[in-house]
């Protein structure tokens, strides 16, 4: 919980990873892929303050002690969702796995939520493997990458009717929350590898499931504010939009939150550090102390208050994930209960917590 | 002898299609020798080793054809480096064999659609920079409504979103009105005029995080890397 000016914040990093890049999970012949891929993650840290740096070699590979002081001794995090990326071309034994999160979860009981994850191209036999995962840690939301290489193939689309066997598995298994997150696909390459068009007709055609568009649809947010105003059901994910842009280009980061508190609204957006690209305290602190700057140009964006930190910091995804908020923890003054009753599905039992 | 500054000119055309910048001033041009025969030598960079491969063979290409014209550049050698897609790219583009055979099976068209899709936000981007100053002038949407190209202030903003609308082809003389629909080329009404600066300037949001976070990305990965126009780097 963070505490300040007499304000009790609980806080939900509801996107963060805690990854093995080291060369020793490389996988044989795919070594420059492996490299790209967390050389690209780490000049993303550049973009935090710099005394928040780490070595690419500590970037690669941190301990289970580095996780739990960065993100609940320090980083103010009452409770963490771990969401999957496999990435099994690159990385012998995945970057991060269910299966990995989960058995750091179990260390660390109420601390942790344990996402899995699908991906359409896997067949039968990755929807049993989805049914295994929920039943062994369950899993109340998945995390899915449409970027992901899989044998020759480059990438995916919400639009595959294989993906709508899966979402169709997701409401059997009780999932109620799609994290997603677009990549630069290579296939189909002619086409805008970022284009959240297809996120639109899963969440019309699963109205009782949550999409959480990760990195506020980056950098694609115009498109993806048109679908959040239209889709009732879809929430902005912040992962990337306050580690990418708050300190490193602060008056961008201004209008960026303008523009999604006015398409998209403090009901539906949601806090994640997207750990250990980034350590959740400065990003908790920096937020709560956030205001737009003093100039004309951000004069008509929607005003922000404490409650509504209070919502986009936890409050938002304690509902879309049934967790029970800690007194004096709540909304504050006339709006005595959570953000708004709004046509989202929430689950209904305790949530998923290990 | 062709001069070097030359080329960097030429490339000074050649941008970014999906940020709408200059690969110059976005740091893009890691270097550009010219030998004393007459070859121009550019080598290419990009934020990171996975940007998108489409925008890289289209900057790629672009900057062999403006290098190709210049007077003088009897070859040009444009090269992308550190990318995944580099080899895949530059054998490409060298062979001038079309983005489809370069990524055979794996694309089915040539990129004109995209890169269309990319100059259609560009204008809408571009709209708001015209407009913004006017309504903090305090233009009402009536006047906005009613006003043509030729109407608001001749500044650089206004005639790079003439350029960007006669890209498309869309109505782009001074008589041509200064709002118009982005797909359609047709006025935009007074009554739908606050809808349609609210997405201008979401556009242009959208677009102009997007720069700064590969500006950010490159100055992370190459950390001398500067844009031409804010401190001149020749390696």
């Amino acid at each position: 919980m963070y505490e300040k000016d007499g304000h009790r914040y609980f806080v939900v990093d509801s996107h963060m990873h805690h990854w093995d890049a080291s060369p020793e999970n490389w996988v044989a012949g795919q070594e420059n892929y492996a490299k790209g891929w967390i050389e690209c993650f780490h000049a993303y840290q550049g973009l935090g303050p710099p005394a928040t740096h780490w070595s690419i070699e500590h970037f690669m590979k941190s301990s289970e002690d580095d996780l739990m002081k960065d993100v609940f001794e320090d980083g103010h995090v009452d409770m963490a969702i771990f969401q999957p990326t496999y990435l099994k071309e690159w990385y012998r034994t995945g970057f991060n796995t269910t299966e990995q999160n989960g058995v750091v979860a179990e260390r660390h009981p109420g601390q942790f939520i344990v996402n899995t994850r699908w991906d359409p191209r896997e067949g039968d036999a990755g929807l049993k493997e989805l049914e295994e995962n929920v039943a062994r840690w369950g899993s109340k939301g998945v995390k899915l990458y449409t970027a992901e290489w899989r044998e020759g193939s480059r990438g995916w689309t919400m639009k595959d009717p294989e993906a709508y066997r899966y979402l169709e598995k997701c409401q059997e298994l009780g999932i109620t929350n799609i994290h997603m997150h677009k990549g630069p696909t290579i296939w189909p390459l002619d086409k805008d590898a970022f284009d959240v068009a297809d996120v639109d007709h899963a969440a019309t055609d699963f109205p009782d499931l949550n999409f959480i568009v990760e990195h506020v649809g980056l950098p694609r947010i115009e498109d993806f504010c048109f679908l959040a105003t239209q889709e009732p059901n879809v929430y902005a994910g912040l992962s990337v939009a306050i580690g990418g842009l708050m300190y490193a280009r602060p008056k961008f980061f201004a209008k960026v939150m303008g523009e999604l508190l006015f398409w998209v609204g403090e009901d539906k957006m949601t806090f994640g550090s997207d750990y250990s690209i980034w350590e959740p305290r400065w990003q908790v602190e920096g937020f709560v102390d956030w205001d737009y700057p003093d100039e004309e140009q951000f004069s008509d964006y929607p005003r922000v208050n404490v409650n509504s930190k209070k919502k986009i910091l936890g409050l938002n995804a304690a509902k879309l994930y049934g967790l029970d908020v800690p007194a004096g923890c709540e909304l504050e003054g006339e709006a005595g209960t959570p953000a708004a009753q709004d046509d989202a599905k929430l689950v209904e039992d305790g949530g998923a917590r290990v | 002898m062709t001069h070097p500054e030359a080329v960097l000119a030429a490339l000074d055309a050649v941008r970014d299609p999906e940020l709408d910048e200059p690969v110059t001033s976005l740091g893009f041009v890691a270097s550009c020798t010219v030998s004393a025969d007459g070859v121009a030598s550019v080598r290419l960079r990009l934020p990171t080793y996975f940007c998108a491969p489409n925008f890289a063979y289209l900057m790629v290409a672009d900057a062999f054809d403006a290098v190709s014209a210049v007077e003088g550049v009897r070859e040009a050698d444009v090269v992308l480096v550190d990318h995944f897609a580099s080899d895949t790219i530059n054998a490409g583009v060298a062979a001038r064999s079309g983005f489809v055979r370069s990524f055979e099976g794996e694309a089915v068209d040539e990129l004109d659609g995209l890169r269309a899709d990319f100059v259609r936000k560009a204008v809408l981007a571009g709209t708001d920079r015209v407009c913004r100053p006017l309504l903090a002038a305090g233009a009402t949407t009536d006047e906005l409504a009613a006003l043509t190209l030729g109407q608001v202030p001749a500044t650089p903003d206004r005639e790079r979103l003439r350029s960007r609308r006669a890209e498309l082809g869309l109505p782009s003389g001074d008589d041509a009105p200064l709002l118009v629909d982005a797909t359609t080329g047709e006025a935009v009404g007074a009554e739908v005029l606050p809808m349609h600066l609210a997405r201008t300037r979401l556009t242009r949001v959208s677009v102009e995080a997007n720069s700064g976070v590969c500006r950010g990305l490159l100055r992370e990965r190459y950390p001398a890397a500067v844009g031409r126009g804010q401190t001149q780097e020749r390696p």
